[in-house]
């Protein structure tokens, strides 16, 4: 047994501490916004926050999340209003939207400790793959969250 | 026409607040948020289950009205994030004269296009289809729902129909004022039977198509409550991870079930095999984890078959070698191009190799099924449900109407989805599992050494320059690995009827089966011919010493016999101007122009499309696209310019990691590559500056937009690294090549 702390929710599971955190969020908890792309940390599908910080779960195993804070894409804000949702609401972003709420989670990280990104920056930090190429209205949406959150 | 790319400004009322110790910052609001509750209805996360309630009247089997007007239209179509949802419904609204913020989408049932003689005409989404297919029939859908609407309120006032109007759902009646809402005639226009159907509307008299129109499934995409096949959750449901044989056509020898039956969930092991089914073995287990450990630590033996000692690198060799062979069949003989190039001094000569590709869904494969004596159900992201549900029928032996699929968003699809092999196998697992139902999930590597790939091609052209530089006689010759998949069309795409203008012409090819299993990759059979077409014009453009621009335009100026010309040249006059064509650019950077139109031996309607590539080159050889300009006719409308725009970046980007870096290559009969760290993606750091640049060139519809610009992806950015570093590019990847120089 063992517990976790996902989107403020306290769970008591049986799984073997190895088990990637992804397959714990997504089939144990069924949180299934959280996606499985590589399981190998090349795509950042599946990332989610640890206390705050970006991890790529399919290679965190869950023994390594217990007693921190897990934020999933379900979890970010209440009603889907972080302003980087906002913006990529407001920005069409998603093509087919698999590989999204790894980018919105990286992305949400990113301005959580840098409020005002620059592209480089940006570049640097997100590493998250797109198929569908969205890469430009990431960042485009990026700069317009920085910016929704900056509004007094 | 360009589409506005800016965020829109909507004021929003933003209020941070930190919660919890060291958490990320958390955002709450005070105010609603009312671009999100007027979008989040309007789509289920789950598109297969309908929104419409109790008293929702069905008007046609495209559409319900709810008694507050809501309107649920019905979508037979895929969404993959072309924006398919969205264009669907708003041609229905078109007609319907609806208020299109009350509009809500819902995909077709499967079931019941099976059911009702096959009631949703085709639910099938390849080939940019959507709207050019779907058009006339969606409208009538609208429209006729409309008059049967405006009927009933005639009938309601005992005045004619032609004394009333609608505009966003009300229907009045000018000369005694009185309104009516489609939510209160709605049960009353069920009943009605319409003498004749309506005329539709031409495009000049659309007012809600051509407009850029937010799509309905983006914010499922953003709070993770779109439902992917892979996300699928069941009662009971139990997952199961696959292998099937590395090499393709092989089988399963022997396996040691013994050694997992023990680990902890794992439920049962099964062997699948089958018509058109790539034998394997599955774990079964209670979570993917548990089934995945399972499978990899269990020992397979494989029957290899007869292809375990096949390459791509043999491949590759016999296919150059069968060039020198007089093509199998002969598509275009013009005059004696043979003569010709014997006594013509300039000849230009170039032989072109493209690899296998895979699709790379983003989503790995996956597929959900539930089978009983007399039922099966099956939850996946579909290209082609109806194929599917036929194939799932096929394999259980239960009738069709007995088939639900419940199609789920696609995370890619890119032609990858519509073979339904992923359905093929999960029914075949589910079927051993007594009724249970069972998630199969591909891995990565799965996914990727099983697909149905882009055919490997090679292909050689010679053409012989008079005085002027321009060519005079021109042969092609293709030896495309197609024959598993459609067979002759994709080899010939782009290649029949020569857009340039050369009196003697032979085009002829050669077809070739391997036992590797090919299938459509978006633009089927063009990303490999438009490479070699339009490299070879450049390459016959330089010999000339004439500037790639001048040269095709003079090339389509003189080409009397070819419909489209005029289109052409206006499109590539387009991007030769957007690029600012010509510009002095610094040393190591240069311009590549290709142009195309998507034509194919069984349409009619094209889609013109030129692009300039802006491509620098390091000393060492390091390609960066700096920037990409695509000029694209749209003809008379498009149906949704925000959805088309984006659809172009796609396909930019899926071209340029084609260009780069990928292939999948065949070693010991089996794919070599396995993840992205083999297989890679465009990384976003990779990604230009993409201009979309809409211009009306043609009067009749265009032929779509999913895949009319990735063509010409390859030869701009081959063509454009020849104007920075003289350096050809024959083949592709670019990885394979060194590019330096001094
Ligand atoms: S699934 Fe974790 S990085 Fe790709
Ligand atoms: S939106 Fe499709 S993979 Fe990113």
């Amino acid at each position: 047994m063992l517990s976790l702390r996902v989107n403020r929710k306290t769970y008591n599971l049986d799984v073997e501490p190895e088990t990637p955190l992804l397959w714990v969020i997504r089939d144990t908890i069924g949180l299934t916004g959280t996606k499985f792309g590589c399981g190998m940390a090349l795509c950042g599908a599946c990332t989610v926050h640890l206390n705050g910080k970006p991890v790529r779960s399919c290679v965190t195993r869950v023994s390594q999340a217990v007693g921190q804070e897990i934020t999933t894409i379900e979890g970010l804000s209440a009603n889907a209003q972080h302003p980087a949702q906002i913006a990529w609401r407001e920005g069409d972003v998603p093509e087919c939207g698999y590989c999204q709420s790894g980018q919105i989670m990286a992305a949400a990280a990113l301005l959580a400790k840098n409020p005002n990104p620059t592209d480089v920056d940006i570049q640097r930090e997100i590493t998250n793959l797109c198929r569908c190429g969205t890469y430009l209205r990431i960042r485009q949406a990026i700069h317009r969250a920085a910016e929704l959150a900056a509004k007094p | 026409m360009k589409a506005a790319r800016g965020m829109s400004r909507r004021d929003f009322v933003v209020t941070t607040l930190a919660v919890g110790g060291g958490l990320a910052l958390g955002f709450s609001f005070p105010k609603n948020d009312a671009e999100r509750a007027a979008l989040a209805a309007r789509l289920s996360g789950r598109p297969w289950e309908s929104l419409s309630g109790k008293g929702d009247v069905e008007v046609g089997p495209w559409l319900m009205i709810a008694p507050d007007d809501t309107v649920t239209i019905r979508v037979g179509q895929s969404e993959m994030g072309q924006g398919v949802i969205t264009s669907c419904a708003k041609m229905v609204a078109e007609e319907l004269e609806c208020d299109w913020a009350k509009v809500r989408a819902e995909y077709v049932s499967v079931n019941r296009h099976f059911r009702e003689n096959k009631v949703y005409k085709r639910l099938v989404t390849t080939s940019s289809s959507s709207v050019r297919l779907g058009r006339p029939y969606l409208q009538q859908a609208g429209a006729s729902a409309r008059e049967r609407l405006m009927a009933a309120a005639a009938q309601t006032w005992s005045v004619p129909r032609s004394e009333l109007t609608v505009r966003d759902g009300l229907i009045t009646h000018k000369l005694t004022g009185r309104t009516l809402r489609y939510g209160e005639v709605a049960e009353k226009a069920a009943a009605i039977k319409l003498p004749t159907e309506p005329k539709i509307k031409t495009p000049d008299q659309y007012t809600l198509l051509k407009k850029p129109t937010k799509l309905l499934d983006t914010p499922l995409k953003v709070d993770g409550s779109a439902t992917y096949g892979i996300d699928v959750r069941l009662p009971g449901m139990v997952y199961a991870a696959v292998k099937a044989s590395p090499v393709f056509q092989g089988k399963v020898r022997s396996y040691n079930a013994d050694v997992v039956k023990n680990r902890p969930g794992v439920h049962s092991v099964v062997e699948f095999s089958g018509e058109e089914i790539e034998a394997g073995i599955a774990v079964v287990a209670d979570s993917y984890w548990h089934a995945r450990t399972a499978l990899d630590a269990m020992p397979i033996e494989w029957d290899e078959g007869t292809h375990g000692s096949d390459s791509s690198e043999e491949f590759f060799r016999s296919s150059r070698a069968t060039l020198d062979e007089p093509g199998a069949k002969v598509v275009t003989r013009k005059g004696d191009p043979e003569a010709v190039l014997k006594n013509t001094s300039q000849v230009v000569e170039a032989i072109y190799e493209v690899p296998y590709l895979d699709h790379t869904v983003m989503e790995p494969f996956n597929c959900t099924a539930q089978v009983t004596s007399n039922r099966v159900d099956i939850w996946v992201g579909s290209q082609d449900p109806e194929n599917a549900a036929i194939d799932a029928s096929k394999v259980t032996g239960v009738p069709v109407e007995n088939v639900y699929l419940h199609n789920c968003f696609l995370g890619g699809g890119f032609g990858r989805r519509g073979n339904q092999d992923d359905v093929r196998q999960a029914v075949t697992i589910a079927k051993q599992l007594g009724g249970r139902p069972v998630k199969v999930t591909w891995s990565r590597e799965e996914t990727t050494r099983h697909g149905y790939y882009r055919p490997m091609r090679v292909s050689r052209f010679r053409a012989a320059l008079g005085a002027d530089g321009m060519p005079v006689a021109w042969t092609t010759r293709v030896v495309g690995m197609d024959e598993n998949y459609p067979g002759d069309e994709q080899v010939l795409r782009g290649l029949h009827k020569l857009p340039y203008f050369v009196p003697h012409q032979l085009f002829d090819y050669h077809l070739r089966k391997t036992h590797v299993p090919t299938g459509p990759w978006t633009s089927v059979g063009r990303s490999q011919n438009e490479f070699f077409l339009e490299t070879f014009v450049d390459e016959l453009a330089h010999a000339a010493g004439k500037d790639p621009y001048e040269y095709r335009r003079a090339l389509l100026e003189a080409n009397v016999e070819f419909p489209f010309a005029k289109g052409w040249i206006d499109v590539l006059g387009a991007v030769r101007e957007k690029s600012a064509w010509g510009q002095k650019l610094p040393v190591g950077t240069g311009m590549g122009i290709a142009i195309g139109d998507s034509r194919r031996l069984s349409r009619t309607e094209i889609t013109i499309c030129a692009v300039v590539a802006t491509v620098s080159v390091t000393q060492k050889g390091e390609v960066r696209v700096e920037r990409f300009d695509v000029a694209m006719d749209t003809g008379p409308f498009l149906v949704n310019p925000l959805a088309a725009e984006r659809q172009v970046e796609m396909q930019v980007a899926m071209g340029l990691a084609a260009v780069l870096r990928q292939e999948i290559t065949i070693e010991k009969g089996r794919v070599v590559q396995a993840n992205f760290d083999t297989y890679p993606l465009l990384r976003p750091t990779e990604i230009p500056e993409i201009k979309v640049h809409f211009v009306r060139a043609t009067d009749d519809p265009i032929a779509g937009m999913g895949e009319e610009a990735i063509g010409w992806v390859a030869p701009a950015v081959c063509n454009a690294i020849f104007a920075a570093t003289g350096k050809r590019v024959r083949s592709l990847p670019l990885k394979n090549h060194d590019l330096s120089w001094t």
